[in-house]
């Protein structure tokens, strides 16, 4: 049985590795490795604007092979790897990056996520401090209710009655 | 005030709810993306002639005067919807449109397609591997540029040219850009 999992685990993890296929055909790599795998590197990294969430990379998109076509053109002509983005960004806008860059306008995409996990972590802890030691349900502290208490109850309850009533 | 953080959710829901209904009542379609080359002078690029013509198409064709920039292909549908209207902008003399033709698979089908529904462009370029579409920053056809006498981009249209959009949108922009200096 143990085996069986570890066999699946590493099926599991090298399909991970290498599960992405590429849309890319045979006809569009370059003859020079080395610069086919910059421009690999750089169409995982650019949107294919008509699919929205698959980079050029693994699109079958015609517009996405036109685009990983014009990467290579450009590659070839000299361009750096950050040209090539930068010329798809000043057509596409940033929304042509499977990454948004961090700026001034999407601190909150970056960030926002970090800032609601401390709020949730701030108000559970404020959330516990507010319980009264040996408050806990079960324990003989909250078994029986003081005098006090069921008063308080029995307002509360009639409070929602006319709550309710009022509410029809 | 306890009872209010229970509300909380239900206010937030309801304002995500709000949001997507103007959205929804704006008319514009979500995924529309707004172009970063308004304002910014049209990126150059040179297309070769269509078949069967000796003209091509170079942005450098387009300075000194307001110009209109149509994307179209034959597989295009939307663009035939738009297609009667381009003639009548034509015919009246109204702007130049110069045309992209783009990705076609068979180099007879855009002249072809010209032939059988009139041919609008003072100037037409092959795009059939997307050199001037990815130039344009464009996602889909048909789509139209407005640009002014110094070669800048000053308006995109996304999807079909109808009556409602040239009356209401194209015809003053491009008015207004006629009065400039160039």
């Amino acid at each position: 049985m143990k085996k069986l999992f570890l066999a699946f685990m590493v099926m599991f993890v090298a399909l991970s590795l290498n599960g992405q296929a590429s849309a890319i055909e045979p006809d569009e790599i370059l003859a020079d490795p080395a610069l086919e795998m910059r421009a690999r590197e750089v169409s995982k990294q650019l949107r294919c604007v008509v699919c929205q969430n698959q980079s050029i990379d693994d699109s079958n998109a015609e517009l996405a092979r036109d685009m990983r076509l014009l990467v290579r053109d450009r590659m070839l002509a000299g361009d750096s790897n950050q040209n090539v983005l930068d010329y798809m960004v000043d057509r596409y806008g940033d929304y042509v990056l499977l990454e948004p860059p961090l700026k001034a306008s999407t601190m909150l995409l970056w960030y926002g996520p970090f800032i609601l996990i401390v709020l949730g972590l701030i108000g559970v802890v404020f959330y516990y401090r507010k319980q009264p030691k040996g408050a806990q349900p079960g324990s003989e502290a909250s078994a029986e209710l003081s005098s006090e208490e069921r008063a308080k109850l029995k307002s509360v309850l009639s409070d929602n009655n006319t709550d309710s009533g009022n509410n029809q | 005030m306890k009872r209010l953080v229970y509300i909380i959710p239900l206010i937030v829901l309801l304002g995500v709810v709000g949001a997507s209904i103007v959205q929804m009542k704006s008319g514009k379609p979500a995924n529309e993306l707004p172009s970063v080359l308004i304002n910014t002078p049209i990126p150059e690029f040179t297309l070769a002639p269509i078949k069967g013509r000796d003209q091509g198409f170079s942005t450098a064709d387009l300075k000194g005067q307001v110009t209109l920039v149509n994307l179209f292909g034959s597989w295009c549908f939307a663009c035939l919807t738009e297609h009667p209207f381009l003639m009548r902008v034509k015919e009246q003399n109204l702007v130049p449109i110069f045309g992209l033709d783009w990705r076609e698979k068979d180099p007879d089908a855009g002249p072809e397609w010209l032939a059988k529904w009139g041919d609008p462009y003072t100037r037409i370029g092959d795009d059939p591997k997307s050199k001037g579409a990815i130039s344009l920053g464009v996602t889909g056809a048909p789509e139209s540029f407005i640009i002014d006498k110094k070669g800048i981009i000053r308006y995109k249209q996304i999807g079909p040219i109808t009556p409602e959009v040239w009356d209401e949108t194209l015809w003053p922009i491009i008015q207004k850009l006629k009065q400039e200096q160039g």
